[in-house]
């Protein structure tokens, strides 16, 4: 077996940004493992731009913003290996990948970091009724066929799913020549950014059918049409509301999930977003275990993917020195009324940091509301927005010197007083 | 009659009012002023799409505008873009049409390919 001081899983933006922050804290034993055969994960399709306002102060394209991390990484020497595909990890921390060269391999590693993004939902989560045909795939499939590998997917194209994946994807193949007849969303409201609504549909004068969903599918081997329905207030189709698109593609963006198979399976504690349980740290309840980005909860930026990837590659460092403890004092977060998940799961209060950052989203799209954060039911900070939504992860700063005593904190949404 | 506008520039989204003396509300940042003046008066948009390579490894290489196009320029920097192959080795910044579709602005490599 093979010994390591930090193995990374995973080589994109949170992965990379571990890897370069734990050097930076003195670490220069480091393997990052990465399954695909290039660094950067899924910016090297994201050709689109908008990437890296907060991390560099300007806008770049995935690739560009990938290309300046994997120069950090190869800059310090760090080591990795593409094509390297993790199958399990123990909570003795033995990391067993195989790749074509290495073969099978065990590494007794003394810090892990996970860092191994998500997965998209595809047909087989949500079980549309109809023919089972060939041109049903996930958006970012389609993405990656047509960025990465030059071809297109199909001529005729519907969308389900207001995801920002989906909509990137409208206007890509719009511009390519295709045709996108529409996009479904099952929900009143669009789950992906405004400026995607607008960029990518309305500039190209794409419908968008808010509470509506694919009712049917039609085709004999291959899509032919769709048929979609508006759907009622409990999202079950309205009989007599279907219409019908002839299309040889149906586009999913309907969801991304934490990958976070290799934590899962060995019974670490998950938190609400579907990923691990973490503290302010984000160290799993096993000591010098880690998970950061987006198999800790899906992001919408990746700037804050790199953001927590550098406290994740921090954290491992002070763990390799020895000087990450964990103290008997602790706070248990808790996801409260209109909140879907809190993230850190709890808060060390011997070991945490002066400045604590809590990310979370909302169920639903609210107006006027305060952020509630309640310790153990008394306010102790409360932040007022206009809107907030569920496609927009919510990230609040709340110092240590709040956090006065063990317990419960709950973030709420609380409505405004009318006076 | 003011024209209402979803700011496009970042991932906030400000939803904006520009009225018929190009006065802009609703932005959080001074970025949302100018695009909405630039809006109202000449809309652009930087696009990303692929060329071909030569490339044993990469199929297509990313490619942007370097600056914003005119909106009503879009598809015909696509077909030129459809045009071009490229031969590698290409890097970030390379120029890959220059004033492409007669726009003023280049179109750029936004990856590096070796081989």
């Amino acid at each position: 077996m093979i010994n390591r001081d930090l193995v990374i899983i995973g080589g994109g933006s949170a992965g990379m940004a571990a890897a370069v922050a734990a050097y930076d804290h003195g670490v220069r034993d480091i393997l990052i493992l990465e399954r695909t055969d290039l660094l950067g994960g899924i910016l090297n399709q994201c050709i689109h731009n908008g990437f890296g306002l907060h991390e560099f102060n300007e806008e770049l394209t995935g690739p560009e913003f990938l290309t300046r991390f994997a120069n950090q990484v190869k800059e310090r020497g760090i080591e990795y290996k593409l094509g390297s595909y993790v199958s399990s990890i123990t909570r003795d921390k033995v990391v067993t990948y195989s790749n074509e060269e290495d073969g099978a391999v065990q590494i007794q590693a003394k810090a892990i970091i996970v860092a191994a993004g998500c997965y998209e939902r595809n047909a087989g989560a949500i079980g549309i009724p109809g023919d089972r045909v060939a041109g049903i795939i996930t958006a970012g499939q389609a993405q990656l066929y047509l960025n990465e590998y030059g071809y297109m997917v199909g001529k005729k194209v519907f969308i389900l799913g207001s995801g920002d994946i989906g909509l990137i994807m409208a206007r890509r193949m719009t511009l390519e020549g295709a045709k996108v007849l529409g996009v479904a969303e099952l929900m009143p409201y669009s789950n992906g950014l405004n400026r995607n609504i607008q960029q990518c549909l309305k500039d190209f004068d794409i419908p968008l059918y808010l509470s509506h969903t694919v009712s049917k599918t039609i085709g004999k081997g291959k899509l032919e049409a769709i048929e979609i329905s508006q759907v009622d207030e409990k999202l079950r189709p309205i009989p007599g509301t279907e219409k019908r698109f002839e299309c040889d593609t149906l586009l999913l963006s309907i969801g991304l999930i934490p990958n976070n198979g290799l934590l899962d399976n060995i019974g670490v504690a998950q938190g609400r977003s579907r990923g691990s349980a973490v503290n302010e740290h984000l160290e799993t309840e096993i000591d010098g275990i880690f998970s950061c980005g987006n198999v800790l909860h899906v992001h919408d930026l990746v700037d804050w993917v790199v953001s927590e990837g550098k406290v994740a590659g921090e954290a491992a460092a002070l763990y390799l020195e020895g000087k990450l403890n964990r103290g008997s004092k602790k706070i248990v977060t808790v996801a409260g009324d209109g909140v879907g998940y809190v993230v850190p799961a709890e808060v060390d209060l011997e070991e945490a940091p002066e400045k604590l950052q809590f990310k979370f989203r909302c169920r639903k799209p609210t107006k006027n509301v305060y952020i509630t954060y309640s310790l153990n039911g008394n306010v102790i900070k409360r932040f007022y927005k206009q809107t907030i939504i569920p496609s927009e992860m919510e990230i609040d700063p709340i110092p240590k010197s709040l956090l006065t005593e063990e317990g419960t904190l709950t973030v709420s949404l609380t409505p405004k007083e009318v006076k | 009659m003011p024209t209402e506008l979803t700011c496009i520039i970042c991932p906030n989204g400000c939803h904006l009012t520009v009225d018929d003396n190009l006065n802009v509300t609703g932005n959080k940042c001074p970025r949302g002023v100018a695009y909405g003046k630039q809006e109202v008066t000449d809309p652009r948009r930087t696009i990303t799409t692929t060329v071909r390579t030569n490339s044993k490894t990469f199929a297509v290489c990313p490619v942007k505008t370097r600056e914003a196009v005119a909106k009503k320029l879009i598809f015909k920097v696509m077909e030129e873009a459809n045009k071009t192959t490229i031969a590698v080795p290409v890097h970030i910044g390379d120029v890959v049409v220059k004033d492409i579709a007669g726009s003023g602005t280049d179109l750029v490599a936004t990856r590096d390919i070796e081989e």
